[in-house]
């Protein structure tokens, strides 16, 4: 295999070359309104597992495990450790957990990368995972400082009289999913910031509907032909097998969804359960590798990891994130959207990608906000998530940014692409993008 | 201060008697280690320490028990009853220091070992998962002699301390607490820490409550040893295993008056320890440490298994090999065919290790693997699929250029060739069969397969990796049913002749059980499944010339398979055979039916031998017992044959062939067996 071993230089990795090996997810299974049957760990650990396994690979071989996660279980603090010892690591090899709200599993990806680059690590595991099923439930601030109170109560008069204050107010729990999903800062639901897109640039009902039929349609697709092979079954301790992403509506239609009523702002909003990313359970975990590891184990390569780019914004807008941080890397390397042969743009909400695909050729938008003195061209919606997203098959918001920087690469691979970008927003006002190519450096552009 | 045991002394005065017994990789009591203790014991005395700590100095345990190799040996009742009692007098030296003593334990603490222990002031146990307490004496065809019966009802009380002593059963630490067994139970980093503070408080040593020594009141003895006698006999018959009811009977006797409970002790056990049934039952466990002794050959320690075939089979044997902590990939040819086997595997996970983080450990070593990728890392290819040549086949062709080039290649099949299979191979030298037995949990025998081409290493990893999961292995050579399979077909056929013939299946199986049998052959035929023995029998009636019998072909045909049916020979009610019997008399005598069952095994285990199935008859004995449960206290078939008589045997068979039939025809292997 002929690899391109130029040193990278003109951009946010510098250094060595950064491969991707390879990449396995787990079904994206919905959350059902009641804790599913894996935890956070336990998702990482099957699709790490089957990763390495596939690969031929012992995990003793790891330099590190980086992992993405919103929230991890009571069990699962530093994540990433756990899922290191979990797997088999040597006790030596150390693990952590990065947070970047939805866009965690691609800082997991980015730090991996950086270490690679830098020379500090050569073979690291790294990827998202999230059980958003299993996301707590917490006691209201009244009920922690009744039962602190309750603990000092040594006799029985004084907790007698304890008993006495309880109120139905104390029990009323903290949904902690509900609360992640809104802006603290600016006090809006992450739906409520796709409206504010859907005004800002005019985005129809229909429009998003539409949109959201044809995630469906194209995952539907991908699956038939089987071009998910990176997803490897999940298996539970009671005898079930989960083999396919179980979001998937087949029978989801533009004037069925025009049926649901809008879930953030009623009555006029536009933003439903239907042209919104599912709320999902499941973790993607990809194997980095520097030019020296990939010669000493003999390993199969992907792609490689080229550039990348955080970018922050209005909370409010937190949706056009991927503009703000694709921009900048289009911009060092000198492309324009013709350049790029696959897009995965995160479908946060259908309206949310259509309104980056707006901004994307917004004059005004360009020069206002992104400082530029031109708009890109229209990106192709052939080229931008051909096998559906979040919508479709779900939104783990830890695991999204490893499923689609793997799925980029692994979509590349299929149509014979030179470069893809994988790209999501933030919740609190972020974009993230990495810029991706194929290993086949003979392809000019 | 010998080569055995050493002792410190340490800033608070406390003497540290670590026991290490020389060259052995476990502490167990010989009659030279006794000496040695006692002779330290009077060392320490001199030095009059704060305290003594007895602490092994073996990762293995605290102590094994006496030594079973020279109980092999005794020679006659009087030298027994010597032995015993000089026990007697070294543990009265321990029981009477004038400071306090304590055992710290961790580990097995077993027998003799534990006996000792009682003789201390004070135990503490460490709750690691590893330390067993108990009296497995039982087992062996004796009870405890070493004062146990004395101390440990003292300790216990009555009732709890022959409960212990009669069912062998071992306790975990924490268990061990609860019933009084011992004094503290503590993490392993604090047994030290435990003992010295058991010596520095100085609480008086536990005993039982009175009201727990109250059956030992001579007018209680009688009615309470009769009702224990009659669980006991539910489980075993006297005739047979002898050694609980002779602890009852010695306990009805003695208890209460120390010193002839310990004359009591010396007399019994030194009867029993020269009986048949303890000297047969310490042969079998002489047995199993040749079988052991087998897997010892390579250091191999396989840490990747792949194993193919998500049956009942593959699944187990997968999650046997992960609870013994090997990292396994389980294979079949779609997801769906995995779930049920991981299904299984968890449940035999929760049920082994009980600890959360231990199950969640064993769960993650298990990856269900469809695409098969884990066979290029494996140290040790297991196939376990259906019974067909042509789909194994293909399946080596695909898995051999995969396989790393020393791995094992092992198949688990009951009725294919070797050679058959092996014959597309590019190396068939390196395919051998580990020939697991359902339930794999349950089965301590595991068949290494061999034939002529068979590569020596292979076998020898194939035995060492057999021996690492803690199963116990024994070389057989490749022919129809192997060794264990073999034996039992004749001996499960003559008992359907024996019921087409007129005889009722509870009769068969009742002399079956007279004999020692710990199952009759139609309930083990109902509880395998009556589909699986009529696919053997017939596998292996061209080889073995014997016919299968009509009844057991419409048995399945009807789909009556036994157990799993809910009805075979006998109606299954809940799990349990409906055994009804109606007629009174029959036409055979118990003894004739016995000897038609027993005499067409033993005819087949020496044709076996002719044929070198197995290298020898004790090995054959070894295999015959725990591949099938063969009444241990006999000692194995060819060591009941030598018992009864080898001409005695075999001019049976020839009555029994004069009225019965050529099929007991003495094979011609007989002219061999001295």
């Amino acid at each position: 295999m002929i690899r391109n071993t130029v040193e990278q230089t003109s951009g946010n990795l510098n250094g060595r070359t950064v491969y991707v090996v390879d990449g396995t997810r787990t079904p994206f299974l919905k959350a059902r309104g009641k804790p599913g049957p894996f935890r956070a760990s336990d998702l990482a650990l099957a699709a790490s597992r089957a990763l390495l396994t596939r690969l031929g690979m012992h995990a003793e071989a790891l330099d590190e495990v980086v992992l993405g996660c919103v929230s991890s279980g009571p069990d699962e603090a530093n994540i990433g450790r756990v899922l290191a010892l979990r797997l088999g690591c040597k006790e030596q090899v150390p693990a952590w957990t990065v947070q970047r709200n939805c866009a965690s599993g691609m800082q997991a990806l980015e730090s991996a990368a950086l270490n690679i680059a830098s020379g500090r690590s050569d073979l690291v595991l790294a990827g998202g995972t999230e059980a958003m099923s299993h996301h707590p439930v917490l006691l209201n601030e009244m009920m922690v400082a009744w039962l602190g109170a309750w603990s000092q109560a040594r006799s029985l008069q004084a907790r007698g009289k304890m008993l006495v204050q309880l109120r139905a107010a104390h029990f009323k729990p903290i949904i902690a999913l509900l609360r992640g999903l809104t802006d603290p800062v600016v006090g809006l639901s992450m739906g409520q910031t796709a409206e504010e897109l859907a005004e800002r640039f005019g985005i129809d009902r229909e429009a998003m509907d539409t949109y959201a039929v044809n995630s469906h349609r194209r995952l539907a697709k991908a699956r038939e032909l089987g071009w998910l092979d990176e997803t490897e079954p999940l298996y539970d301790s009671d005898g079930n097998v989960y083999e396919h992403d179980d979001g998937l509506r087949e029978d989801s239609s533009v004037e069925a969804l025009a049926k649901l009523r809008p879930v953030f702002d009623r009555p006029v909003g536009r933003v439903t359960a239907g042209n919104s990313a599912q709320v999902t359970d499941g973790a993607a975990m990809l194997l980095l590798a520097s030019e020296d590891a990939v010669n000493q184990y003999e390993l199969p390569v992907l792609g490689r990891i080229v550039d990348s780019q955080w970018a922050g914004l209005d909370p409010a807008q937190m949706g056009l994130g991927p503009v703000h941080a694709m921009a900048p890397i289009m911009q060092r390397h000198g492309l324009d959207s013709s350049d790029i042969d696959v897009w995965e743009i995160n479908e946060a909400f259908a309206t949310q990608v259509l309104a980056c695909c707006a901004a994307w050729t917004s004059q005004d938008y360009a020069r206002d906000a992104l400082g530029l003195p031109k708009a890109f061209a229209p990106i192709d919606p052939e080229r931008l998530n051909i096998d559906g997203g979040s919508i479709s098959l779900g939104h783990p918001v830890g695991a999204s940014g490893a499923r689609i920087t793997l799925h980029a690469l692994k979509a590349m691979q299929r149509v014979g692409a030179r470069r893809g970008i994988a790209s999501l927003c933030i919740g609190g006002g972020q974009g993230g993008a990495l810029l991706l190519e194929s290993d086949r450096t003979e392809v000019s552009v | 201060m010998n080569q055995h045991f050493t002792v410190e002394t340490d800033a608070n005065g406390i003497a540290w008697l670590t026991f290490d017994k020389a060259d052995s990789g476990a502490n167990v009591l010989s009659p030279e280690v006794l000496e040695a203790f006692d002779q330290t014991l009077i060392q320490i005395a001199q030095m009059h320490p704060k305290g003594l700590v007895i602490i092994s100095g073996k990762s293995s345990g605290f102590i094994a028990g006496a030594d079973v190799k020279a109980f092999a040996k005794v020679d006659g009742v009087a030298s027994a009853e010597q032995h015993i009692k000089r026990v007697h007098e070294i543990f009265h030296r321990l029981e009477a220091m004038a400071f306090p003593t304590v055992a710290a334990i961790n580990g097995f603490c077993l027998g003799g070992g534990l006996e000792l222990a009682l003789a201390c002031n004070y135990r503490v146990a460490t709750d690691d998962h590893s330390t067993r307490l108990g009296f497995p004496e039982v087992k062996l065809g004796i009870f405890p002699a070493y004062g146990g019966t004395v101390r440990a009802t003292r300790l216990l009380g009555d009732l709890k301390a022959l409960e212990l002593m009669l069912g062998g059963r071992t306790l975990d630490g924490r268990k061990a607490r609860r019933m009084g067994l011992v004094d503290l139970t503590v993490p392993k980093r604090q047994l030290r820490s435990a003992a010295t503070k058991l010596i520095t408080e100085g609480h008086a040593p536990a005993q039982a409550a009175w009201w727990k020594r109250l059956p030992s009141a001579a007018p209680m003895r009688p009615l309470a040893s009769h009702l224990l006698a009659r669980q006991v006999g539910k489980r075993v018959r006297s005739v047979h295993y002898p050694a609980p009811f002779e602890l009852l009977a010695h306990w009805r006797e003695t208890a209460g008056d120390a010193a002839t409970m310990y004359d009591g002790e010396a007399r019994r056990v030194a009867r029993l320890i020269n009986a048949s049934s303890a000297q047969n039952l310490i042969r079998v466990f002489m047995l199993q440490d040749r079988l052991k002794a087998e897997g010892d050959k390579a250091d191999f320690k396989p840490r990747h298994v792949h194993v193919i075939g998500g049956g009942v089979m593959g699944g187990d044997i997968a999650a046997w090999c992960v609870l013994n902590g090997i990292r396994v990939t389980l294979q079949d040819r779609a997801p769906a065919y995995l779930s049920n086997a991981m299904k299984r595997a968890h449940a035999l996970f929760k049920r082994k290790l009980k600890r959360r983080h231990e199950v969640q450990s064993a769960v993650d070593r298990l990856m269900p693997d469809h695409r098969g990728s884990g066979v290029v890392m494996a140290d040790v290819v297991i196939e376990a699929i259906f019974e067909d040549i042509d789909a194994k086949r293909a399946l080596y062709a695909e898995l051999e250029p995969r396989m790393k080039p020393d791995a094992v290649l092992a198949t688990n099949t009951s009725s294919i060739p070797l050679a058959v299979l092996g014959k597309q191979l590019d190396r068939p030298e390196r395919l051998v069969g580990l020939h697991f037995f359902n339930p794999v949990a349950k089965m301590p025998l595991v068949e290494i397969v061999h034939d002529t081409h068979t590569d020596t290493q292979m076998i020898i990893r194939a035995a060492a990796f057999t021996r690492h999961i803690g199963k116990l292995p024994l070389k057989v050579r490749s022919s129809p049913g192997f060794l264990v399979n073999r034996i039992l077909m004749p001996y499960l056929l003559e008992a359907v002749e024996l019921v087409e013939e007129g005889i009722e299946a509870p009769v068969v199986d009742r002399a079956a059980m007279a004999f020692g049998m710990p199952m009759g052959p139609i309930e083990l035929a109902d509880t395998v499944g009556l589909d699986i023995c009529l696919s053997v029998a017939e596998k292996m009636a061209e080889a073995l010339h014997d016919p299968v019998p009509e009844r057991l072909k419409l048995l399945v045909e009807h789909g009556n398979l036994g157990r799993k049916s809910g009805q075979g020979f006998y109606a299954w009610e809940k799990g349990r055979a409906v055994k009804k019997s109606t007629a009174t008399g029959t036409v055979l005598t118990d003894e004739d039916i016995g000897d038609r069952l027993i005499l067409r095994l033993i005819n087949e285990a020496v044709a076996c031998l002719r044929e070198g199935v197995v290298q020898d008859e004790d090995l054959l004995d070894a295999g015959v017992v725990f591949g099938t449960g063969f009444a241990p206290f006999r000692g194995g078939p060819m060591h009941y044959v030598h018992s009864r008589g080898s001409d005695a045997v075999q001019r049976r068979l020839g009555e029994l062939e004069n009225r019965f039939g050529e099929h007991f025809h003495a094979d011609t292997g007989w002219g061999a067996i001295a």
